[in-house]
C-alpha cells in the first residue's frame, strides 16, 4: 500500500462522518420547514382515481355534500381535505384553507369521525373554507382513501387523478412551496 | 466482579450439591423428623399454588384480550384465530411499529374490524391483505413484498454477506502475498549459536 492510499484510507471514516452529518443537517432543516416528514408514508393512491363513495352533507351549513362523482369532471385541480374539530393541527392549517378559498381554489372537505354539532361549531368559529363538505363519521371512506390521521390533504387534477397527498397540517410553507407549484402544474 | 464471573458456574455447583444431597434426603425421609418437616412445608406449597393459580386465572384473560373489545371478536374461533394471525402482519399506520392487533389506536381497531368483516364475508387471507395493501401501500404490511422498490431492503443481507466474504478473501490473499522472510545470514546464524539458540531457518517470523 502506497503512503497516499494509506492516507486516503485514513481520511475515509472522516469523509463518511462528514457526509452523514450533512445528510442529518438536511433532514433537520427539512423537518423544520415541513419539507421532510420522517413519519411520512407515500400514499398508495397517487396516480389513481379516488375511491367511489357517497357521504351525507353536514346539516346547518349551505355547503353541498361531496361525493366521488364530484371528483370526476373537473375544470381544474382541487384539494380534498380530511379534518376534524377534535384535531389540533387542523386549527393550525385552517387559515391556509381559508386563504385558498378566498383565492378561488376549490377546497373540498370530509369531516372525519366528528360529531356533526362539533364540526358545525368548529366551522362557525373558524370559518368555512369548503366548497363541498361531507361527513364520514364511521371513518370508513377515509380508510378507502388510505387516510391514517387528520389532517390529510389530497390534490386531484382535472382528469380526476390523485397527484399528491400531504399528511399533516398545511402550514404557510407547505402552501407556498408545495401547493402553489402543484396547482400551477396541474392547472392545464 | 468475581461473583459475576462465577455466575454461570453456580447453578451447576448448586445442582451438584443437590444431587449429593438427594440420596441423603431419601434416607432421611424414612425418619419421622424429615417427614414432619415435609408435612409442614406441604400446606405452604399448596397455599402458594392456589395463589399462583388465582394469579394465572386473573392474568390469562387480560393477556388474551390485552387489546380490543371482546364484542369485536368473531364468533367462530377458527376465523378469529385467522384474523389475529393476519392482523399481526398488518402495521398500525398511526403507531407504525405495532401491528393492528397490538394497538389501541382507533384506526387500528377499525382495521381489525375490517379484517374480521372480510374474513366473515369469505375472503382469503391474500384478499384481505390485498384490500389493505391497495389502500395503504407496502407500508401497511409488516413483511414488505418483494418488488423492485424493496429490492435493496431484501438484498442488503446478501450484499453484506458477499462484502464480508470478499473482505476475508482479500485479507487472506494479502497475507499470502507477504514474501517469506529471507534466510539467515552466516553472521546471524553465528549470533544465534553464541546465544545458545537453535539455528532455525527464517527465525520466528513465520
Amino acid at each position: 500500500m502506497t503512503p497516499t492510499t494509506r492516507r486516503l484510507l485514513l481520511l475515509a471514516p472522516f469523509a463518511a462522518a462528514a457526509a452523514g452529518g450533512v445528510a442529518f443537517y438536511g433532514m433537520l432543516q427539512g423537518m423544520q420547514s415541513g419539507a421532510y416528514n420522517p413519519r411520512g408514508v407515500p400514499s398508495a393512491l397517487i396516480g389513481r382515481a379516488p375511491p367511489d363513495f357517497t357521504l351525507p352533507a353536514l346539516d346547518g351549513v349551505d355547503t353541498p355534500a361531496l361525493v366521488s362523482a364530484d371528483l370526476r369532471a373537473l375544470t381544474g385541480p382541487v384539494l380534498v381535505n380530511f379534518w376534524a374539530s377534535w384535531c389540533v393541527p387542523c386549527i393550525i392549517e385552517h387559515p391556509q384553507l381559508m386563504r385558498l378559498q378566498r383565492e378561488g381554489v376549490p377546497v373540498f372537505g370530509i369531516a372525519y369521525k366528528d360529531k356533526p354539532e362539533d364540526s358545525l361549531r368548529f366551522l362557525r368559529q373558524h370559518g368555512n373554507p369548503f366548497r363541498r363538505l361531507s361527513r364520514d363519521e364511521p371513518g370508513r371512506v377515509a380508510i378507502d382513501w388510505g387516510v391514517f390521521g387528520v389532517p390529510e390533504t389530497y390534490l386531484i387534477d382535472r382528469q380526476g387523478i390523485i397527484r399528491w397527498r400531504y399528511a399533516g397540517p398545511i402550514t404557510a410553507d407547505v402552501l407556498e412551496q408545495d401547493i402553489r407549484p402543484l396547482l400551477r402544474r396541474y392547472a392545464a | 466482579m468475581s461473583g459475576f464471573f462465577m455466575g454461570p458456574q453456580t447453578p451447576g455447583a448448586r445442582s451438584a450439591r443437590l444431587a449429593s444431597r438427594r440420596p441423603r434426603f431419601g434416607l432421611a425421609a424414612l425418619s419421622g423428623g424429615a417427614r414432619r418437616a415435609f408435612a409442614r412445608s406441604a400446606p405452604r406449597l399448596s397455599r402458594y399454588a392456589g395463589r399462583l393459580a388465582l394469579l394465572l386465572v386473573l392474568l390469562l384473560p387480560l393477556h388474551a384480550l390485552a387489546v380490543g373489545n371482546p364484542a369485536d371478536m368473531l364468533p367462530d374461533p377458527v376465523q378469529e384465530e385467522r384474523a389475529r394471525t393476519l392482523g399481526r402482519d398488518i402495521r398500525c399506520m398511526v403507531c407504525q411499529n405495532q401491528s393492528i392487533e397490538d394497538s389501541e389506536v382507533g384506526l387500528a381497531r377499525d382495521l381489525r374490524l375490517i379484517v374480521r368483516e372480510r374474513i366473515a364475508a369469505g375472503d382469503t387471507d391474500a384478499e384481505v391483505r390485498g384490500f389493505l395493501h391497495a389502500r395503504y401501500g407496502d407500508f401497511v404490511l409488516m413483511k414488505p413484498p418483494f418488488a423492485w422498490s424493496t429490492a435493496i431492503l431484501w438484498a442488503t443481507p446478501l450484499v453484506a454477506l458477499a462484502a464480508g466474504l470478499g473482505l476475508i478473501l482479500a485479507m487472506r490473499r494479502r497475507i499470502a502475498a507477504v514474501p517469506p522472510a529471507p534466510p539467515l545470514t552466516d553472521e546471524e546464524r553465528k549470533r544465534l549459536a553464541t546465544l545458545g539458540l537453535p539455528p532455525e531457518q527464517g527465525g520466528t517470523r513465520a
